[in-house]
């Protein structure tokens, strides 16, 4: 867990540097929160406070990863409250949770308080001496002009080291894509994390979105506007890796994120929505005792030898 | 050259400095030995002593108790205090032979040596059976049963174990590098009784003196030494037919379905002392190892040596020891006291310290997989424990839990430090208990 931490500070540094106090405002408050309301459900269950072990704050983390800069502070304390009491502690506490907390509780949020969860700033970093202006994200903006006028908007930002970097307007874990990835090489290279479910789920939305920009560029962006936005980065390698939540053989893990991968662009093109990783990534949480079923590794001494001489 | 290996396993430290130098020693006789008539795997031998009789070093105190058994020699000379129940490795007591040890040490008239050349397969099989020789890797399985596969599973191959993956324990390592003749002797008897086209011998990688002592040794008898991947746990039986030959062992069978048989080379050189110097198995190499011991040492033991007599030789302890393991550390049996004898099964002692026990807590299960990927049987460790929890032994059955080979790497490695392999091990004990009421 803490290693998982620590690969998300350099994210966190870059959002707080982005979009300034209001950010820190919010980790701080997510964090806090979920690490309170996981005292308190343990406390009130007569369990052992288990908070040192790390996940209630960086299920803290996570959540303020997905919340917009200016979230209000009961946004972010319900959001806490939602992913440690409803989606963790009822089901049992760590490592008997169907779904992402973090996640759950974003999408909670989302549908309950769309005005709120969709108010977006863009990035003002510190010393810029501007004041916070709203903005739209880039996924919300190519995926409004898509409906209203049935083709992207021209001046949708193809400047890819900006999203890269972390210029864009979005959620404090959509902004930038280096820092994120920063830290996902960290847990890779720690072995914290395998490669299987982020490679595979980024992978299948390059195959995908891909195809479908060949097809039509006019109506769908590029792979790499797909690869820099959104929370794709944050989802494929600090959500879908979630090992609670994710299936426990190699060749589960490489489904999970084909199926992460391969949902979140049929939202993004076709959904209601303008972001579909989280609904992606909590759907196949879903399939994952499925997943575990069917995709047992062989055992020892079931592989048939070349030849069948001895078997 | 990419070494040769099995897939799952992991890499422990190999802690074989503290003992891989030392030179086999000659382990004193203590005043009293107590003998184990359950040394091996199958029905316990039966007593033909009594108290008061006088025995020889290497005359049958036991007789072998079926087909699935082997006869106990006494280890020594001098007179037997006691046929009684005493305390056994296994925690249980089981019927021992007491000996109060004259010191002289004088021999009973040794079995007629003969030649692996000429002599047929079943008359060395005999004397195999006949010496007491077990599996000396630790599992004590009798080693003519093994020898004996029925006519429909040829055999093409033998495989030497001599990868000794335990961590600390030196006792092959050394035997290779100063008996190795001897285990050569055994490889011809195993030959001869097997008729094979082909024999290996596999050797871990951190032995490269042992490698290249036995190579040469090897060098023109038909013997192909295979240097293996430092893995653990590349010595078990299955794993390493896997890795020399490429060959797995059906699930549920054995490695003769597969033309295999698998000597330990410590089996070998007693092979070779009871069929060339006609010698029953009395005596063994045994590392005495870990931070608890002033001095760690590869030791000649006795079968019937009290642990705390191998300490005692050893200089004794440091520190009082918090954990006592007869074997090595991954698939060794705690031990309550060192009040029990050391049996031919007995590989090694370790004692460790208060500061190199591990004692965590167990923690949730967070599904990390640790367990998955260290499994060499390709098993979900993890699955299989949470239904045996819930006493669900069908879907633990279901899950391969009869395909455990008990190797410990997933206790080893899981971050929440649960007894996996445990809590398995009474699946399988639970099924099998089940499947014997019908």
């Amino acid at each position: 867990m803490r290693q998982v931490i620590f690969a998300l500070l350099p994210a966190c540094a870059v959002a707080v540097y982005m979009f300034g106090l209001p950010a820190l405002v919010t980790l701080v408050l997510c964090t806090a929160g979920c690490i309170g309301f996981e005292a308190g459900c343990q406390k009130l269950m007569r369990r052992p406070v288990a908070i040192a072990d790390g996940s209630a704050a960086l299920t803290g983390i996570l959540l303020a990863m997905n919340l917009p800069p200016s979230s209000p502070w009961w946004l972010s304390l319900l959001g806490a409250f939602v992913a440690i009491v409803i989606a963790k502690q009822i089901y049992g506490g760590l490592g008997y949770n169907p779904f992402n907390p973090a996640l759950v509780a974003r999408v909670v949020l989302l549908i309950s308080f769309p005005v709120q969860m969709t108010t977006w700033t863009a990035p003002t970093p510190i010393g810029s001496g501007l004041d916070a202006v709203t903005t739209a994200t880039p996924l919300g903006r190519a995926k409004e002009a898509v409906m209203l006028h049935g083709a992207l908007p021209a001046d949708l930002p193809s400047g890819f080291l900006g999203s890269f970097l972390g210029d864009i307007g979005g959620c404090l874990g959509e902004v930038s894509v280096f820092a994120l990835l920063l830290g996902g090489l960290f847990l890779l290279w720690k072995r914290v994390i395998s490669w299987h479910i982020p490679v595979s789920f980024v992978g299948t939305v390059i195959v995908l979105s891909g195809i479908f920009w060949l097809v039509d560029p006019q109506r769908y962006p590029d792979p790499l506007f797909h690869l820099v936005t959104g929370g794709l980065m944050l989802g494929a390698f600090f959500m879908a890796t979630d090992m609670v939540t994710s299936p426990v053989t190699t060749k589960g893990m490489l489904v999970f994120g084909v199926g992460c991968g391969l949902l979140t662009v049929l939202i993004r093109l076709f959904g209601g929505y303008p972001e579909g990783v989280s609904f992606a990534i909590l759907l196949m949480n879903a399939a994952t005792p499925l997943i575990d079923r069917y995709l047992k590794p062989k055992k020892f001494g079931l592989v048939q030898e070349k030849g069948g001489a001895h078997a | 050259m990419r070494l040769k290996t099995f897939s799952g396993g992991l890499h422990p430290p190999d802690s074989k400095e503290f003992s891989a130098g030392c030179p086999i020693e000659d382990c004193p006789l203590p005043e009293e030995l107590v003998v184990p008539l359950s040394q091996h795997i199958g029905a316990p031998a039966k007593p033909v002593v009594q108290v008061g009789d006088r025995v020889l070093r290497g005359q049958v105190i036991g007789e072998s108790g079926g087909f699935v058994s082997v006869p106990v020699h006494a280890p020594t000379s001098g007179e037997v205090v006691a046929v009684e129940p005493r305390l056994h490795p296994s925690g249980r007591e089981l019927p021992a032979v007491v000996i109060r040890v004259d010191g002289e040490d004088s021999a009973a008239e040794p079995m007629s040596a003969l030649d692996p050349a000429t002599a047929e397969p079943d008359a060395l099989k005999d004397r195999i059976r006949e010496a007491g020789i077990v599996g000396m890797g630790g599992a004590t399985f009798p080693t003519h049963v093994k020898l004996s596969p029925p006519p429909e599973k040829p055999i093409d191959t033998l495989i030497l174990n001599g990868v000794e993956c335990e961590p600390f324990l030196t006792a092959d390592h050394r035997l290779m590098l100063e008996e190795g003749e001897k285990i050569l002797d055994g490889i011809a008897v195993l030959q001869r009784i097997l008729g094979v086209e082909k024999t290996y011998l596999g050797i871990e990688a951190n032995k490269p003196d042992a490698i290249d002592q036995m190579s040469a040794l090897c060098s023109g008898r038909n013997i192909e030494v295979v240097p293996l991947e430092v893995k653990y746990p590349q010595g078990a039986e299955k794993q390493l037919i896997c890795a020399i030959t490429g060959r797995e062992v059906p699930s549920g069978g054995l490695p003769m379905d597969v033309g295999v048989v698998v000597q330990n080379v410590g089996t070998c050189a007693a092979i070779a002392d009871a069929v060339l110097r006609g010698l029953p198995l009395v005596e063994r190499i045994a590392t005495v190892s870990g931070d608890a011991v002033v001095q760690p040492k590869n030791l000649r033991i006795r079968v019937g040596m009290s642990l705390a007599h191998l300490v005692e030789i050893c200089g004794g302890t440091r520190v009082e020891p918090a954990k006592i393991i007869m074997g090595g550390p991954m698939m060794g049996m705690a031990q309550l006291s060192l009040d029990v004898p050391a049996t031919r099964g007995t590989s090694g002692l370790l004692l460790f310290s208060e500061e190199k026990v591990v004692r965590r807590p167990e923690g949730p299960c967070i599904r990390c997989a640790r367990c998955v990927q260290a499994c060499p049987a390709r098993l979900l460790p993890t699955t299989i424990a949470a239904y045996t929890r819930l006493d669900m032994m069908d879907e633990a059955e279901q899950l391969g839990a009869l395909d455990c080979i008990e190797c410990g790497c997933c206790s080893y490695i899981c971050p929440a430090a649960l007894p996996l392999v445990q809590t398995i091990r009474h699946a399988k004990a639970a099924i099998m208990a089940r499947r014997r009421k019908g």
